[in-house]
């Protein structure tokens, strides 16, 4: 229980300094400093952000159909926390027999849940879209579940080469398995997914709806999308819930496609004779590959423009998902004549 | 434990069940379907089958029930009305179920040499599904793959516009 | 309450709540009068036939019987598929889902 509430409320702390990284790093792109005023460097300003997105005033607007409005914020926050539970944040470590300590749910299907929780997501947006009663929610949210369900098809499709190369689901076998040579032997490289990884990339862009996939929120194309006419914490629930996304994406890519916990240098470095400073030192390059994952994330939504839908599908059916089948009838062939 | 989760689950199976038959607007009953198929799918989990417990809510309650959320979005489904049709077929449907049901729970409840489940009775794993489907059961395994892709053309063919559609649509409306 | 910490279900319980489930598919598919609630509550038979399948599968060890609710979920998807398309069809030409309106070949 008490792994839950850490890993919890670092997960939250993490989301609200994404925002913030978000904010700077744009900032940076566009030639201006982000939020700098607050704080040294900015950096308590998304506890400020907390604290006016609880006082500000909570309206809801009179013809919305209250049950879903009310429950589709708490729908798309709950399930982009809840994938965080199977993911392993560090090396196999057991005090006295307990199971391991850096993951709070070691599953056999491990994966499997990332994707389910990642479709049933999908309702947190059609909901809010439909319940909100107004013409710019309902198209944004359809818009937005049928880009959200189109590449969860390559999404998946995508992690099939992987998962073939380790044999099982269970996120920390494959990261064990990825875990012979330092960095030849991660996925990416080594493993011949790297096919594999940028149709991943795309998909998963695609999926949290960030640019240059996010048409669906675009404010000036349909004045806010799915939220339109959702305010305060609500809206900030969707906000958190986009990022918390962000971040489990970019721990299922680490995890999957590079080595996850594994230092690159692998066997070149003799593992230390203390304990706690080579667990301290799996959870270092987690967090270091994780945060290269978000730079590239903010980094691509500061640079690219947006796709127009039509484009976007026509992207995922076409290319994407024939493509993530293509990786998948390549990879068995490797791995057959290997 | 085991029993505690049972009765907490079959419980809300029986709820989502009994309020789609309830409910008068068809998203509150595609929600509750929902609801009955995710407690299905750790129902799935207490008897052992976890990878068709995880496909249950991928597939299901992931991709099907967004389905039917779609179209009852699209059509702006409303709420039921009550008419005569209806009024018969409550008063004819109701005992002839209560029926069925009486019969196929005697033949269950008189069944000998049912057994009991048990959490510790161990968890089928992936890879001996995959055993079996792909050597044992890998032409219907094919014949479900052809199945889907002409499911996939068939829905394309009737849900898409035509040209027909688009001249009987503007006709309607009066314009040119 | 030491009754509820225990470890063994019968299966005919599970059965039951199959049959049950069945049953009130049945029920859903008689007494409604929408399009799409028809449909889901064949939806929710198939559901209760698939709990069925996997209580014997965990009876007997036998894998087939996953595998079939497999298929099972297959054949449900291409059906779902197909028959909202011919929803949408339906209410392309008649303008109402209401089972009551659509029940001539009269338009």
């Amino acid at each position: 229980m008490l792994k839950v509430a850490v890993v919890t409320v670092v997960m939250l702390l993490a989301v609200a300094y994404t925002v913030l990284l978000e904010r700077k790093l744009v900032g940076r792109i566009q030639n201006r400093w982000g939020p700098s005023r607050v704080g040294p460097f900015g950096l308590l300003q998304p506890l400020v952000d907390g604290a006016k997105s609880f006082l500000k005033e909570d309206i809801i607007p009179t013809g919305v159909y209250r049950p879903l409005y009310l429950l589709a914020p708490i729908l798309a926050l709950g399930c982009a926390l809840i994938s965080i539970g199977v993911v392993p944040f560090g090396e196999p470590l057991s005090i006295a027999g307990s199971p391991p300590l850096f993951q709070i749910a070691n599953v056999n299907i491990g994966l499997l849940v990332i994707l389910a929780v990642t479709s049933i997501g999908v309702y947190g947006i059609a909901l809010a879209g439909w319940s909100s009663n107004s013409k710019y929610s309902l198209l944004g949210a359809l818009r937005s579940s049928a880009q959200m369900v189109s590449y969860e098809l390559a999404l998946g499709l995508s992690l099939v080469g992987v998962v073939m190369r380790a044999g099982s689901f269970n996120l920390g076998k494959i990261v064990e398995q990825q875990a012979t040579q330092g960095m030849l032997t991660w996925n990416i490289f080594g493993g011949m997914q790297f096919l594999a990884f940028f149709i991943y990339l795309m998909a998963a862009y695609a999926e949290t709806n960030r640019s240059p996939f996010d048409l669906p929120e675009a404010e000036s194309e349909l004045t806010g999308g799915y939220h339109t006419e959702y305010s305060s914490m609500k809206f900030a629930m969707f906000f958190m819930a986009e990022y918390a996304n962000m971040i489990t994406v970019g721990c299922v890519a680490t995890l999957l496609f590079f080595g996850g916990w594994t230092s690159p240098f692998g066997d070149l470095i003799p593992p230390s004779e203390n304990v706690f400073f080579d667990a301290g030192l799996s959870i270092f390059w987690f967090v270091l590959k994780v945060f290269a994952f978000l730079f590239l994330y903010v980094w691509v939504r500061g640079t690219l423009p947006r796709f127009r839908y039509d484009q976007l599908m026509n992207f995922g059916w076409r290319w994407l998902m024939p493509l993530a089948i293509l990786n998948i009838v390549a990879t068995s062939l490797w791995l057959a004549y290997r | 434990m085991h029993l505690l989760f049972f009765i907490v689950f079959a419980g809300f199976c029986l709820a989502g069940a009994i309020n789609l038959l309830l409910q008068s607007h068809p998203i509150n009953s595609a929600l509750s379907l929902i609801v009955v198929m995710v407690s299905l799918a750790v129902l799935y989990l207490l008897l052992g089958a976890e990878f068709l417990s995880i496909a249950q809510v991928i597939v299901y309650a992931g991709a099907i029930m967004v389905l039917f959320t779609f179209v009852i979005m699209l059509l702006n489904a409303s709420r039921e009305e009550r008419t005569l049709g209806s009024r018969a077929a409550l008063r004819v449907g109701f005992p002839s179920v209560v029926a069925i049901l009486a019969i196929i729970a005697t033949v269950i409840l008189h069944t000998q040499g049912l057994g009991v489940a048990r959490l510790s009775d161990g968890i089928t794993s992936t890879e001996e599904l995959s055993k079996v489907i792909f050597t044992d059961l890998l032409l219907p395994f094919e014949v479900t793959s052809v199945l889907i892709l002409i499911a996939i053309l068939g829905a394309v063919a009737m849900a898409g516009h035509d040209e027909k559609d688009l001249h009987r649509n503007s006709e309607r409306t009066g314009e040119k | 309450m030491n009754v509820f910490f225990s470890q063994e279900v019968p299966l005919s319980w599970y059965l039951l709540l199959s049959a049950v489930l069945f049953s009130l598919g049945v029920v859903g598919f008689l007494i409604k009068r929408n399009l799409i609630t028809v449909f889901m509550s064949i939806e929710l038979m198939l559901n209760g036939v698939n709990l069925s399948f996997v209580t014997f599968a965990h009876q007997w060890h036998a894998v087939k019987g996953q595998i079939f609710v497999f298929f099972v979920m297959m054949v449900a998807a291409a059906e779902a598929a197909v028959g909202l398309a011919i929803i949408i069809a339906v209410f392309r030409a008649r303008a109402t889902l209401a089972v009551d309106r659509i029940d001539r070949m009269k338009l």
